[in-house]
């Protein structure tokens, strides 16, 4: 009972981190069980780290497109960054730092580093330009990204590094040399450092941070903006530092997401699939139906439209054409007036409140 | 010396000369108005104080310091706060929000501290309340201050602008037609809070108003704009019963 | 001599692109909203194409008609029943909406035609020109597309400015509400604004899979986003804009294929884009906007 009462004395924003944290800690522990006693299929052992990343550029996102407002289209870009210079940190130091234990964060550290610097950069831009030409731009620079590193050859020897943009050969490694980015074929032998827990961990950081940072001087800056730009602007509040301040955290966040994801594969390439502006969009799908500015949402919508196609997988063809559908209908059921105006009056609660008074009528 | 003192001030959008050579000194502490038929220029003197517009050309001192050109992020740490003619709250925010968001230049802590729960974030939030609050109490939305502020009645909405203006701690404060919208009960109790602010805040207020009740009821002085020009100038009485103010407000 | 036939390349690639940034720049300018589905209506008039001319051995004349027929039934249906609903809502849930189209639609491809691409043979049958001893061919898939890109273009300004349905298309894209209070049918005129739009998108799919004749289900996708930042370039909602910007757009695209990187092309098409926006952000026939306040 003392517990509940401390608990009850939190503010509401505190309240709710817990109690997200709780759950997650929770579906944490659950899913090792599971894994433990052998219920859990391969399949689903294989989407557990997916999950986290997907959870993680759903928050990142979240950041961008709910609390400062501002639509990108080119998220998938920044986590693109942080996966290549994670992996290529990895890569390197493979040999002479062989613990994991120390790597790993080194890594992870270097991709959120990397792309929260071209985070910064597309927050520059992103002062100048508005709406929809900065969703243009965002993903002008997604697909940027992508195509550069498909031409990138990074090798090293003992004469140190080597540079190309055309091909292997002309890296012009001697004989001891060792591509560690090969052009399109990308980066291979990535060590699988990433694990459900390390993800798990991850997870929950970037919520805290993003959470900690809307409820803090910061992020009311950034909402402000988000709520009206020149009303902001009167009572003194620096546009271009908080715009540029959510971009590269935002990008930080994705690039954690990109090194993750780059530990967990044997093989790193950057794809359409993966890394172009159709995966960008799923994120931005994410956050939309997990409701904008809403951090739990995201992570609840990536786990469920994760799960969702997999679940469906007894369909195999139908499955992305249903997901399209959902999307389509959640998007007019959430937005359309009439269907605003019908939810309004049939909430669950007053549903089952008319039934029972009906009920009780009848009795 | 004078808080704030205009010399000269104009701009043109096209050939549309808006304002033309606007001259007003203002000592500190007066509540002076500023009233015109519309399309004056009223709020776009507004705008070229706070910096919205930059001026083709004049001078605009605040306090001692020239203030022309300067962004409306400097101008508003310089120290002129302002309201707006359609409301421009932070809708999807808390009442107590909005005026932290004004109070975010006088009380300041890192983004790291906030993100990582540092002492300095308990406290300063803590300090940051209180005087929210305060502020709040003042305009009688302490009661309201965890609701959205959309969700405010409109009368409470103009309240709030100004509560939230008044946090950024200015020296001279702007209001844009604070009672538009307000019942005769509303304005009254405006009248009062205006008169109120400006002894216990120690600001000089500027306002735009066509409640002619409320202008000539607390104004120490009042300048007529029209045509984006100066009409008049002076003590209410006099200016209110000027035969050039009359005819540009009732027409020949 | 390559350079020029490199050129002339290029502005016709660049035509097509004009022709499908016409109907985002249309759409954009009279529903203020993104249609990202507008690349699938050129994918799937591409497989109605192939469907009638391979499989139902018609005349290529015959199955553009129905492919033009089939895209602009298909574009007021997708406007009819999953845009129209969410009139006044936030650009972005209407954003969202249209992803959703476009991943409907090429997931109805993939079912209808299968995953593997489909070799796409041209409705054009006119003969290469060969110029300067055969050192210039100009195919002629180039000399079809440009003057049907003159012609749509000057046939759309006409229309735009001269008829009745034109001159509503301006105002609601002025003011909807200014042009309701005027007696204008928004609905009407938006639903036809898809029309044309999409109608447009079939006559660019004809002309594009004919000269660049491989077809998958997300064969529109990058032609769409690439017109789209064409129309960007051009400054958003002008009709000659998304002509300047398809143009500018195909001949960039083309030169830096040829002699810088077949791989960074698009690279660089955006890297210009990007600086174009820099340093005029509303693209160079756009117009300025400023909030009031």
């Amino acid at each position: 009972m003392k517990q509940w009462k401390v608990f009850n004395q939190l503010n509401k924003s505190t309240r709710a981190n817990v109690i997200t944290i709780g759950v997650i800690a929770i579906i944490y522990v659950l899913c090792q069980l599971l894994i433990a006693v052998g219920a859990l299929s391969n399949l689903m052992q294989g989407l557990l780290v997916p999950l986290c990343y997907y959870s993680i550029l759903a928050v990142s996102l979240n950041l961008t497109v709910g609390i400062l407002g501002e639509l990108s289209l080119g998220h998938a870009g920044f986590m693109c960054i942080g996966a290549f210079s994670g992996a290529f940190f990895s890569r390197l130091t493979e040999n002479t730092i062989t613990s994991p234990w120390i790597r790993f964060p080194l890594a992870i550290m270097i991709g959120a580093i990397f792309a929260a610097l071209f985070g910064g950069l597309i927050g520059i831009v992103v002062l100048r330009l508005r709406g929809d030409y900065l969703a243009i731009v965002t993903l002008a620079f997604g697909e940027i990204i992508k195509n550069i590193i498909n031409v990138l050859y990074i090798g090293i020897d003992g004469s140190g590094f080597h540079f190309s943009m055309k091909d292997s050969l002309s890296l012009g490694l001697a004989k001891d040399g060792d591509i560690i980015l090969n052009g399109a074929k990308g980066i291979t032998g990535t060590p699988n450092d990433t694990t459900f827990t390390i993800a798990t961990i991850f997870l929950i950081v970037v919520y805290l941070i993003i959470t900690n940072l809307v409820n803090s001087r910061s992020g009311r800056a950034i909402q402000a903006i988000r709520d009206n730009r020149i009303a902001a602007e009167s009572v003194g509040i620096d546009i271009t530092k908080f715009k540029i301040l959510a971009f590269t955290l935002s990008a930080a966040m994705a690039g954690i997401a990109g090194v993750l994801y780059s530990h967990n594969i044997s093989t790193l390439v950057a794809t359409p699939k993966n890394f172009g502006y159709n995966m960008s969009i799923m994120i931005l799908v994410f956050v939309v139906l997990g409701g904008m500015g809403n951090i739990r949402g995201s992570i609840i919508a990536a786990v469920l439209l994760t799960l969702l196609p997999e679940y469906l997988r007894f369909m195999q063809d139908y499955r992305m054409l249903i997901y399209a559908i959902v999307l389509i209908v959640m998007m007019i059921f959430n937005w359309n007036p009439a269907c605003i105006a019908w939810r309004k009056n049939h909430t669950i609660k007053g549903t089952l409140l008319s039934l029972l008074k009906k009920n009780r009528k009848e009795a | 010396m004078a808080m704030l003192s205009v010399k000269n001030l104009g701009i043109s959008f096209g050939g549309l000369r808006a304002v033309d050579s606007f001259n007003i000194t203002i000592e500190k502490g007066e509540l002076y108005g500023l009233i015109g038929p519309n399309g004056a220029g009223k709020t776009t003197a507004f705008n070229l104080l706070t910096g919205v517009y930059k001026p083709d050309s004049g001078v605009i001192t605040l306090d001692g310091r020239n203030i022309t050109g300067l962004s409306t992020i400097e101008i508003n740490k310089a120290g002129i706060a302002r309201t707006f003619q359609n409301i421009r709250l932070f809708k999807n925010m808390t009442v107590l929000d909005n005026v932290k968001i004004g109070l975010h230049n006088n009380y300041k802590y890192s983004t790291a501290s906030g993100i990582l729960r540092l002492p300095s974030f308990f406290k300063t939030e803590k300090l940051m309340n209180e005087k929210a609050f305060d502020i709040l109490k003042v305009f009688d939305l302490d009661q309201e201050a965890h609701y959205l502020s959309a969700n405010l009645p409109y009368g409470k909405q103009r309240k709030l602008e100004i509560a939230r203006a008044l946090a950024t701690n200015p020296k001279m404060l702007l209001l844009d037609e604070p009672a538009a919208g307000m019942n005769p009960s509303e304005t009254e109790e405006l009248m009062k809070t205006i008169t109120l602010i400006r002894k216990k805040y120690d600001v000089t207020i500027l306002l735009i108003e066509h409640d002619m009740k409320l202008v000539a009821g607390i104004c120490e002085k009042i300048f007529v704009l029209n045509f984006g020009m100066e009409l008049a100038n002076g003590r209410p009485q006099e200016v209110l019963n000027n035969p050039e103010v009359i005819k540009a407000y009732l027409g020949e | 001599m390559s350079f020029v036939s490199y050129l002339i390349k290029g502005v016709s690639l660049g035509s097509v692109y004009s022709i499908i940034a016409l109907g985002y720049t249309m759409v954009y300018g009279i529903a203020k909203m993104l249609n990202f589905a507008h690349g699938d209506v050129i994918m799937v008039g591409g497989y109605v194409i192939f469907t009638v001319m391979s499989m139902m051995g018609l005349n290529p004349v015959i199955a553009v008609l129905i492919s033009i027929i089939f895209c602009t039934l298909l574009g007021v249906t997708i406007e009819r029943v999953a845009y129209k609903p969410l009139r006044g809502a936030s650009s972005l849930a209407v954003l969202i909406t249209a992803i959703g189209v476009s991943y409907l639609l090429q997931n109805i491809a993939l079912l209808v035609f299968g995953a593997d691409t489909k070799s796409f043979s041209s409705v054009i049958t006119l003969p290469a020109l060969k110029l300067a001893d055969g050192a210039l061919t100009i195919s002629g898939e180039t000399l079809v597309t440009i003057p049907i890109c003159i012609i749509i273009m000057v046939a759309l300004t006409i229309f735009v400015k001269k008829s009745r349905t034109g001159r509503s298309m301006l105002a609601v894209s002025e003011d909807k509400a200014a042009a309701v209070l005027m007696g204008v049918n928004v609905n009407k005129t938006i639903a036809i604004t898809f029309a044309i739009g999409s109608s447009l998108a079939a006559v660019a799919s004809a002309l594009m899979f004919s000269a660049y004749p491989s077809l998958t289900s997300t064969s529109g996708s990058m032609p769409g986003i690439k017109a789209f930042v064409a129309a960007v370039f051009g400054g958003i909602g002008s009709i000659p804009g998304a002509m300047i910007g398809g143009i500018l757009l195909g001949v960039i695209e083309i030169l830096s294929r040829a002699y810088i990187s077949s791989q960074l092309a698009d690279a660089i098409v955006f890297m210009i884009l990007i600086l174009v926006l820099l340093v005029k952000p509303t693209g160079i026939l756009g117009k300025k906007m400023q909030e009031k306040v």
